[in-house]
């Protein structure tokens, strides 16, 4: 408890840095996760081909690596300086939406053939049917593993504090270098990580069950 | 189901999806050619940048680093598998505490980022006064890890499977353990053998977490060759490399998923399964996440 009380001027920002990185990650990747499925299923080959190519790079590409790329040899662009937060929010958009366009293409994959038809019967174009059709169907029958999707993104920040951000996953090293213990710490966060696990498992819950009435 | 959502192209729109095309692709190499050019501006694409790889000690060092990736990978697969195949049939008992116990515990190493595992057995363990070791933390949090989902996905398997199966056996007179271990963990692992391999990919790119805890796999050596001055500071070069390595090597574990879905799909022993929930587990995790407890 001592480690916790002792530290709560570290406990209280870093975890918020956290959730901040996390909802930024997550909107952005949320976005761009969707426009990748709609370029993987659009009628231009070409785009298909862009996004499948996106999705499988970063697919089978390790997160560490997306980091180590952007934080190392982005500067060496020299375009415009950003800071570590940034970056930070840039590698785990970049890496989930692979994972987000995966999720919501399963996702169109299940919703009914008769919809699109029916869809395309009313003379409705590409986009509208994408997009006032199948999408609204589609996200909902994928809630449950695009919140797991977002969970894993919300672990996966905790890789940012080994590139000089300044959140949860880096506590112990500051506790460490109070003299604390860091194990003592290191549960806290874990706890911490629980908690916030938990959250978004409710609201998952909550999502499917009122959504699988829905249709 | 990608065909249903648009009409066959007529004459106006096959022009119009030409002009997209051709959008889409001066815009990705324009894109591309800029990144390639600023890197080339700043020199790194020079020469003298890429000799690193002509150095024999260099090439022995790399492949060191590839092979301590691999038995990372390997040792953390195996451990998983064996995990996740307790951890499955210890849910699925009969005996409520045991199924609560290995409920509570795989649900509790779904929750908690690897990294933090790692840190916990590297940085933890020696304030009790325990030896370890980065490849011991790096194996045992990708153990806990993925053997946790592995056992999820187990677990979907087996519940996926047909009644029938369990109904024949114990008719049979096989007893519990027999009936989990000879009739239905077999097929669960045939049937969910691309969800596991797609797991596998996953503990494959994990074991770049090492990085973090001073574990000198790949991205490691990578990095220590970016930053030698004797080279020139080839960071992007030794980047590329390393990224095209692991990107190779994921993608020889997929096509094996691929193929050996292909094959299944020809096997007469193979069993039509009741659910899909497996899949839906790795696609959620797949980010190297969890997912809900209990799904």
């Amino acid at each position: 408890m001592d480690v916790l009380l002792d530290n709560l001027d570290l406990f209280g920002p870093f975890f918020l840095t956290t959730i901040e990185l996390f909802l930024i990650a997550g909107v952005a990747s949320l976005v761009l996760g969707t426009i990748l499925a709609m370029l993987r299923v659009s009628p231009v080959p070409v785009l298909r081909a862009i996004g499948a190519t996106y999705v499988t790079l970063l697919r089978n590409t390790p997160l560490t690596l997306v980091f180590a790329f952007l934080v190392f040899a982005y500067p060496l662009l020299d375009i415009v300086k950003i800071d570590y937060f940034p970056t930070a929010a840039v590698a785990l958009t970049l890496y989930t939406s692979a994972f987000i366009c995966e999720v919501v293409r399963s996702g169109i994959n299940t919703v009914p053939v008769g919809q699109a038809e029916a869809a395309r019967a009313l003379g409705l174009n590409f986009g509208q049917v994408l997009g006032q059709v199948v999408l609204p169907q589609a996200m909902r029958s994928v809630a449950p593993p695009m919140i797991s999707t977002l969970i894993a993104l919300l672990k996966n920040t905790t890789i940012a504090s080994g590139f000089s951000v300044t959140e949860a996953g880096a506590i112990r090293q500051y506790v460490s270098e109070r003299g604390g213990d860091q194990m003592v710490a290191l549960l806290w966060v874990a706890l911490g990580f629980i908690i916030l696990v938990l959250v978004l498992s409710l609201l998952q819950r909550s999502l499917e069950k009122r959504w699988s009435v829905a249709r | 189901m990608s065909t249903v959502l648009f009409d066959t192209p007529g004459p106006k729109s096959r022009i119009r999806y030409r002009l997209y095309a051709a959008l889409g692709i001066i815009v990705v190499l324009a894109l591309i050619a800029f990144v390639v050019y600023r890197f080339a501006d700043s020199g790194q694409f020079a020469g003298r940048k890429w000799e690193w790889l002509q150095y024999a000690q260099v090439q022995r060092d790399l492949g060191s680093a590839v092979v301590a990736t691999l038995e990372a990978f390997a040792l953390g697969a195996v451990f998983a598998l064996v995990f996740g195949a307790i951890f499955a049939a210890g849910r699925l008992s009969e005996h409520a505490w045991l199924r609560w116990i290995c409920t509570v515990i795989v649900e509790f190493f779904r929750a908690i980022p690897l990294l933090i595992m790692m840190f916990f057995f590297y940085y933890g363990l020696p304030t009790f006064g325990v030896q370890t070791s980065p490849l011991f933390a790096v194996v045992l949090g990708l153990t806990l890890y993925n053997g946790s989902v592995l056992a999820e996905v187990f677990r979907a398997g087996v519940l996926s499977l047909p009644k029938g199966q369990s109904e024949a056996a114990y008719a049979l007179g096989m007893r519990k353990t027999q009936v989990m271990f000879s009739i239905l963990l077999p097929q669960a692992i045939r049937a969910m053998l691309p969800s596991i391999i797609s797991q596998l990919v996953v503990l494959l790119k994990d074991t770049a977490l090492g990085f973090l805890v001073t574990y000198p796999e790949l991205l490691y050596y990578a990095r220590y060759i970016g930053t030698q001055g004797a080279f020139g500071r080839p960071l992007v070069p030794s980047t590329l490399v390393a990224a095209a390595i692991y990107i190779v090597m994921c993608l020889l574990l997929t096509a094996l998923a691929t193929y050996l879905e292909k094959h299944n799909r020809r096997n007469k022993k193979h069993i039509e399964t009741t659910d899909n929930r497996a899949e839906q587990i790795v696609l959620g995790a797949a980010g190297g996440g969890a997912g809900a407890p209990g799904i």
